[in-house]
């Protein structure tokens, strides 16, 4: 063999190589998807991705499990920077909007305004948008759990189902005091959380032309029964006085280890009682207690969205679409102990993977929370554009309220000022 | 030939190939550059390190804190001249923020203001004050100069969920006193103790860097002064008023400035701490420009940066200080 020759075969076969790798690249499309676990969402979610990665050749979905705060604080950033993934699950579901792929040209629209309803909605950014941007992946609403076991305990009934909040918190008051238990009371962390009540007090939210006021007489009337539960000691003081800032801090621990008889929290703590308290004690869901206006929690959850900055906008789409397929849906529901969004699996009811009879109930109890919403919950879960500014502002001046800092009045009308500006703001 | 020379020649053969590399452009350079300038061909790589990841950041701050709009890419954001200034500047009285535009800014001032004035005297006190001691004639005088270092050496936000947990209704510290038979307390549900201790982890973490820069400022001082001062019979205090303290002035400068700068960028052991609670108690200037700019809806970048710009200019003027102070004692 002489020299051209050699030299002849290591070229082509160089340029074979080359051709080779280049059409593997061209072939292969590696997705990243940013997910945070209320419970085992991701994992789950990346088990069934098995599946879809072994129909489709060349396509790999790479789950980034992160913290929520992570969603919360970075994932924006990182979308406005142009950095962000291809896919997310993302809580914040109309704030996020502008940053959506439109699913439409990629999936069956029929299907999925059959199945998803008004819950597309949510990922609009406005009235007018017809866009398909997100798959709900976790329809969650806000609620409470009963230590059932104390309440035997102490001998005192539990309060019926339409119970106000001043029955339940006179029941929780008694049993603490009768079983020891430090707290009869404690609420997250959360705007979102006490928005239920607020709005069951009365609250409106929005005025006539749809325009947030968030402050209004129902609502100030529940803040100040608020503060005044923390004063009085029925709601545990730690949980929104020891925070700052809009810190999220929930009560599930001190509920686990039997220390609050009745935690106003929400479903997505279902499959983590299920886990944590097992045989310890009893527990039961018992919704949102009623107010002179409702009985209703908040919706809300969590969704998969694509990223319209994504290199592969149909690969993202076929990855959500097998999601919401109905037997992918139903599959996850089950798995991560989660209230469907997807009208048929609803309807059909889902097989829940629990042995547990307090699971079990939990999950068809807040099932039929669902019908019990106020259309105000409905609509302030959906208001994109200032839902989140609104949130924070509400932990954060009733936080000052609490300390003292400012009295309910002063906090209010902080609250009304801070809204204000987060709307010029947010028309900028 | 000594054991040395086989390796010092293995180094020359290495070196020496690599230096005439070097030396040839380098000679050119300087043939056309002269010799005062080719020192700016050293410098280069530096001034354009620090100018890209340090001055021009600095410089797009500015630029941010004069727009508005969450727009996160400068070009998209709408300007909006001194509007953020004047809207952090907006006050009836500037000691009381429940009078301003800006309440939380100005809690979160007031509350810095008071943290370096606290964290910082009490750290330099406790701070030489150990060096005074591990300076003298003590027992296992390394351990505990190790020991007051350690502190020093862990995370920020391992320190904060440590003191977390000691402090928290069912901790250590309420363990002890309760079964001392003392009444316990919710440390960080009151404002005042919540603060205090916010000031306590601070020092306690700190303090050994800072002791050992005084430690060496101590072991500068020539020995034969204080042979003198004893000679003299002079009382400790009195030597350690006339020499100890005055010698030691340069470093303590060093010390105070180097404090007030750190204290005044303190935030991740109290956000990780008290997350600025209960209330606004605890909020300091720094998460109060982390939570408008990152953790708020919708992300007021362009206040945020008006916020820092601010705490920028009152380093600045710390930073003045303390080389006007430096170079005043210099020249005595």
């Amino acid at each position: 063999m002489n020299h051209k020759t050699i030299r002849g075969a290591a070229g082509a076969s160089t340029l074979l190589l080359a051709l080779g790798g280049a059409s593997g690249a061209a072939h292969a499309q590696e997705l990243r998807f940013t997910c945070s676990s209320d419970g085992n969402e991701c994992e789950v979610m990346d088990d069934m991705l098995d599946r879809l990665e072994a129909e489709n050749d060349g396509l790999t979905v790479a789950v980034d499990i992160v913290p929520y705060q992570a969603i919360l604080e970075t994932l924006p950033v990182q979308l406005a920077a142009g950095t962000g993934p291809d896919i997310a699950k993302v809580t914040d579901l109309g704030g996020l909007s502008q940053y959506y792929l439109d699913l439409a040209p990629y999936v069956d629209t029929d299907y999925w305004e059959a199945s998803f309803g008004d819950f597309l909605s949510w990922y609009r950014a406005d009235a007018d948008d017809t866009g398909i941007y997100g798959m709900h992946s976790q329809l969650t609403i806000t609620g409470a759990f009963a230590n059932t076991t104390l309440f035997e305990q102490a001998e005192v009934a539990i309060p019926a189902d339409d119970a106000s909040w001043e029955e339940w918190a006179e029941a929780a008051r008694e049993v603490a005091e009768k079983t020891g238990t430090p707290f009869p009371m404690a609420m997250d962390r959360s705007g979102h959380r006490i928005a239920g009540p607020a709005i069951g007090n009365g609250a409106r939210l929005f005025d006539d032309e749809g325009n947030a006021i968030l402050v209004d007489e129902g609502f100030t009337d529940f803040v100040e029964q608020f503060v005044g539960w923390h004063e009085d000691g029925t709601m545990a003081p730690e949980v929104w006085g020891t925070s700052g800032g809009t810190t999220y801090q929930d009560a599930a621990e001190e509920f686990i280890n039997g220390e609050i008889v009745y935690y106003y929290s929400g479903s997505w703590q279902t499959r983590r009682m299920d886990d944590s308290i097992g045989d310890d004690f009893d527990w039961k869901v018992t919704g949102t207690p009623c107010g002179p206006a409702a009985c209703s929690g908040m919706p809300g959850g969590a969704g998969v969205v694509g990223i319209k900055a994504t290199e592969h906008p149909e690969a993202v789409a076929k990855v959500i679409d097998f999601f919401a397929e109905e037997d992918n849906y139903a599959e996850l529901a089950a798995r991560t102990l989660n209230i469907p969004a997807h009208a048929a699996v609803a309807e059909n009811g889902v097989d829940f993977d629990t042995e547990s009879a307090n699971t079990k109930a939990a999950l068809r109890a807040w099932s039929a929370q669902v019908g019990k919403l106020s259309p105000v919950a409905f609509a302030y879960q959906g208001y994109g554009r200032l839902n989140r500014a609104m949130f924070n502002i509400t932990v954060e001046r009733i936080s000052q309220a609490l300390t003292g800092e400012l009295s309910v009045d002063e906090a209010m009308a902080r609250a009304t000022d801070d809204l204000a500006k987060a709307d010029a703001e947010a028309g900028q | 030939m000594t054991d040395g020379a086989p390796r010092r020649s293995v180094s020359l053969a290495v070196l020496t190939p690599l230096m005439s590399v070097i030396e040839w452009p380098m000679r050119r350079l300087q043939r056309h550059l002269g010799i005062r300038r080719l020192a700016w061909v050293f410098l280069a790589p530096n001034l354009l390190l620090f100018g890209l990841f340090a001055f021009l950041p600095v410089l797009l701050n500015v630029a941010y804190a004069l727009t508005g709009g969450g727009n996160v890419l400068l070009e998209n954001r709408p300007p909006v001249g001194a509007g953020n200034f004047v809207q952090l500047m907006d006050c009836e009285s500037y000691l009381d923020p429940n009078s301003c535009d800006e309440d939380k800014f100005w809690r979160s001032v007031h509350n810095t203001v008071w943290f370096v004035t606290l964290q910082v005297g009490c750290m330099i006190g406790f701070a030489l004050l150990t060096a005074l001691v591990l300076n003298g004639p003590i027992r296992a005088r390394g351990f505990f100069r190790s020991v007051f270092f350690f502190p020093v050496l862990l995370s920020p936000v391992v320190v904060a969920l440590i003191w977390k947990w000691i402090l928290q209704r069912n901790g250590v510290l309420n363990g002890v006193l309760g079964g001392a038979g003392f009444e316990t307390h919710v440390w960080l549900l009151d404002a005042g103790w919540a603060f205090f201790w916010s000031v306590f982890i601070s020092v306690w973490a700190h303090m050994g860097f800072y002791t050992l820069i005084l430690l060496a400022g101590l072991q500068a001082i020539p020995r034969d002064v204080y042979e003198a001062a004893r000679l003299d019979a002079a009382s400790p205090w009195r030597t350690f008023r006339r020499i100890t303290l005055p010698m030691l002035m340069p470093t303590m400068l060093v010390v105070l400035v180097l404090a007030l700068i750190k204290g005044v960028q303190t935030f991740d052991e109290v956000y990780a701490f008290t997350g600025g609670g209960p209330g606004s108690a605890t909020l300091l200037v720094i998460q109060y420009v982390y939570e408008v700019g990152f953790g708020g809806s919708p992300r007021l970048f362009g206040l945020a940066a008006a916020a820092s710009v601010l705490v920028a200019f009152v380093l600045v003027v710390l930073t003045a200080l303390q080389l006007w102070a430096t170079r005043k004692n210099a020249h005595g």
